[in-house]
């Protein structure tokens, strides 16, 4: 008994420690930026650990699902985890996180991290991770197709305006509306952009006892749009379909005007990296072409709330090295660390004053990048829930496909079903 | 000396009644009892532990992301789960992928069946060609069926001459669940057929011979002499096959993760239970399931025995 006690114990050390009996901390990554991650990893490494990069999924599902199984099992070794923004509350709900304070706390979300960014790690008046990079939400476009509709993009537009001029031209608007995430995200910003929420802000993080806020007028204003682009000409032919991949080749495609599209930060590089081949602009000239613009008001006059993304850095409650974990966390999201990643990955700062670096001003036109960092700071997040992930389910439920989205009806269905999921009357 | 003879009126009717055991006999059972104790022991914790557990965590209404509010609701869970339309929608599709699948590679299996049983030359090859497919992993043959149906790079569109070269098989119910259908019944007809081989190999060739003598065509020997006998194999291939198929789960997750209403009643309960972390209706689901398939399989029994009454009062 004694001898497969030892056992145990010293299989559970030697886990802990690198070939050269060094500590180990560990750090689960997604896919994004790994080679970036990697160096920063071994940069802030010390004397007294490594820290190991374990990658994740690629999928933010399977990512959630298998953090979630580990913690839930006090896995040892899940020291350190890049979580997407949307999973904080539910892990640190779940008593998952260790919280960062005092010091620490006040260090990683000071005044200047991007508001958007620093709301996302907050929970239960607590800071459960350390903002790394942040992900928002702009609209795409080729310049010669607003100027051929006559759309002035100076100044703010909204979807109705940004659907009656792709429509007009023969150009199109690309969107997320497959039956995933994206087209949450779409939805959250649609009514976000009206004055609305599909929960109510105060209440949301009552968990179940959470008030379903979708069916009102913002919900129908929403809604409205999604139907509007659904039956126009605009539409592109894989609407009920579509992610942030499918829409990327429409703005420079073989024949036609292009288009008008909502989505990531990563969009201008990838259309950098794509010059002169199939799928990206053809020459300078076309790469000069795509404009970019604010996120589309929902309501005329009154301001959008562009999407929030990224990722935050969180420290596990059942790591052995916590200590050293949350030193790790600090020295991931350092400044210097944040211009690396947008500079070389495309993943943007969480930070305002790393807007400002040289290096940052070579790689991406000045008024994108104080383009990203007002929408980051002014974005709206999806509902901080302990129940996100049902929350998220319930509204694709309801809202897919967006060919069969009726103001009338759907915002009304869904707070229906939204209510009945929470109080576990009804099976996703 | 016949076996069944009944013990001595004499004697009580107690336990008692059996004969003496040797001292010997006696500890050698009393040994054999603790040599298995542990491996009981193992299979109950393995076991009846989870499925105790889950039928424990059935009565609360508890998310994973939510320990402090664990609350205990009694039945509530399996009401909910039960007046729940789409509980009846999963049941109802799980039932009908599992008749469709199993019918199809009963009559498949079969004829693999009788191929392997006759064939002459090259029998090892033919064999192992026709069992191939069941030594593939199922999420390997649902990617591998995904690719085949795929519009942008499959072959199944361009071999069928009646299906346009872009037609979409997983943008819709029918088209969806019969792609889901073939991968499961391409994996395993050579199970069904294996089992069926099993059954061939007992029908006694006399009697194929003395039906040929009495001028039998292949037909009635087939139906009135091969298939009459091998009941009991068919039986068991239909109820492990039907078991089998009832629990689907891996072609559904890999070829449509369940969209356009292609779930089935396991995938029902993994979203719940794994995606959802609603561990309190993802339980209640998870004993439905178990009690679903305990149902499955007395039916398919009860039909079978019924059937073997019959072919006796006929005889």
């Amino acid at each position: 008994m004694a001898a497969a006690a030892a056992l145990t114990l010293t299989g559970t050390l030697l886990s802990a420690c690198g070939s050269d009996g060094k500590p180990v901390v560990n750090w689960y990554i997604n896919p994004d930026g790994q080679a970036t991650l990697g160096a920063l990893a071994k940069k802030c490494s010390t004397d007294d650990y490594d820290i190991k990069i374990q990658l994740l999924p690629a999928s933010a599902t399977d990512q959630r699902t298998q953090l979630a199984r580990r913690l839930a099992a006090k896995d040892s070794s899940t020291d350190l985890m890049s979580l997407d923004p949307v999973f904080v509350a539910e892990f640190a709900n779940a008593g998952w996180l260790e919280p960062f304070e005092g010091a620490d706390a006040d260090a990683l979300v000071d005044d200047d991290v991007l508001a958007g960014a620093a709301e996302t790690v907050k929970w239960d008046d607590k800071i459960f991770a350390a903002p790394q990079w942040a992900n928002t939400q702009v609209l795409w476009y080729r310049k010669s197709l607003a100027e051929a509709a006559g759309l002035d993009m100076t100044q703010p537009v909204t979807w109705d305006q940004v659907i009656d001029a792709a429509s007009s031209q023969g150009g199109t608007v690309g969107v997320q509306a497959n039956r995933y995430e994206g087209y949450v995200v779409w939805i959250n910003s649609l009514i976000q952009g009206a004055g609305g929420n599909i929960l109510d802000p105060d209440t949301v993080e009552e968990g179940r006892d959470a008030k379903v806020t979708i069916d009102s007028d913002a919900g129908k204003a929403a809604a409205a749009v999604i139907e509007k682009l659904a039956d126009s000409k605009a539409a592109q032919p894989d609407l009920t379909t579509s992610n942030e991949g499918t829409s990327l080749g429409a703005m420079y495609p073989a024949d036609g005007p292009g288009e008008f599209m909502t989505s990531w930060t990563f969009v201008y590089k990838n259309y950098v990296d794509l010059l002169g081949k199939p799928g990206g602009p053809a020459d300078e000239a076309a790469l000069k072409d795509l404009g970019f613009a604010r996120y589309p008001e929902t309501v005329q006059g009154e301001e959008s709330k562009p999407p929030i993304g990224g990722i935050d850095i969180g420290v596990g409650a059942y790591s052995k090295n916590v200590g050293w974990a949350k030193e790790a966390a600090k020295c991931v999201t350092t400044p210097e660390a944040q211009a690396e990643l947008a500079v070389n990955e495309g993943l943007m700062p969480s930070r305002a004053s790393v807007y400002d670096e040289k290096a940052l001003s070579e790689a991406y036109p000045t008024e994108l990048l104080k383009l990203w960092r007002d929408s980051i700071d002014s974005g709206g997040p999806r509902p901080k829930s302990a129940f996100y992930s049902q929350i998220s389910s319930a509204v694709q439920s309801r809202w897919h496909s967006p060919t069969q989205v009726d103001p009338d009806s759907t915002p009304e269905k869904s707070a229906k079903f939204l209510r009945d999921v929470l109080s576990g009357k009804a099976l996703l | 000396m016949s076996l069944t003879k009944a013990p001595p009126q004499t004697s009580s009717p107690r336990r008692d009644a059996k004969p003496e055991q040797s001292d010997r006999m006696v500890a050698e059972n009393r040994l054999g009892r603790r040599l298995v104790a542990p491996a009981l022991l193992l299979m109950l914790l393995v076991t009846a532990f989870p499925m105790l557990r889950a039928l424990y965590l059935s009565l609360f209404q508890y998310s994973l992301t939510a320990p402090d509010d664990r609350e205990f609701i009694g039945l509530s869970n399996y009401l909910t789960a039960l007046s729940d339309p789409l509980f009846w929608k999963t049941t109802l599709n799980t039932v009908f992928i599992m008749i469709v699948t199993v019918g199809v590679e009963l009559v498949i299996g079969f004829a693999f069946a009788m191929v392997m049983h006759r064939v002459i030359f090259a029998r090892g090859l033919i064999r192992t060609s026709i069992l191939i497919p069941y030594g593939i992993i199922t999420v390997v043959s649902g990617f591998a069926w995904q690719f085949a149906f795929s519009n942008n790079n499959g072959f199944v569109n361009s071999w069928l001459p009646f299906v346009d070269e872009t037609f979409n098989w997983f943008d819709g119910y029918s088209s969806s669940i019969a792609a889901i259908m073939i991968s499961e019944i391409w994996k395993t007809t050579p199970f069904m057929s294996l089992l069926l081989l099993a059954g061939l190999a007992q029908v006694s060739e006399d009697m194929i011979e003395a039906a040929k003598v009495d001028g039998a065509t292949w037909l009635q020997r087939l139906t009135k002499v091969i298939l009459p006998n091998m009941r009991a194999a068919i039986m068991v291939a239909v109820l492990f096959r039907a078991l089998d198929a009832y629990r689907i789960f891996d072609n559904i997750f890999v070829m449509t993760a369940g969209a356009y209403n292609t779930e089935s009643i396991s995938f029902l309960t993994y979203r719940q239970v794994i995606e959802q972390f609603q561990l309190g209706i993802g339980s209640a689901l998870s004993v439905l399931l178990f009690l679903s398939v305990l149902v499955v399989a007395f039916v398919i029994v009860k039909l079978f025995r019924v059937d073997l009454a019959a072919a006796r009062q006929e005889s």
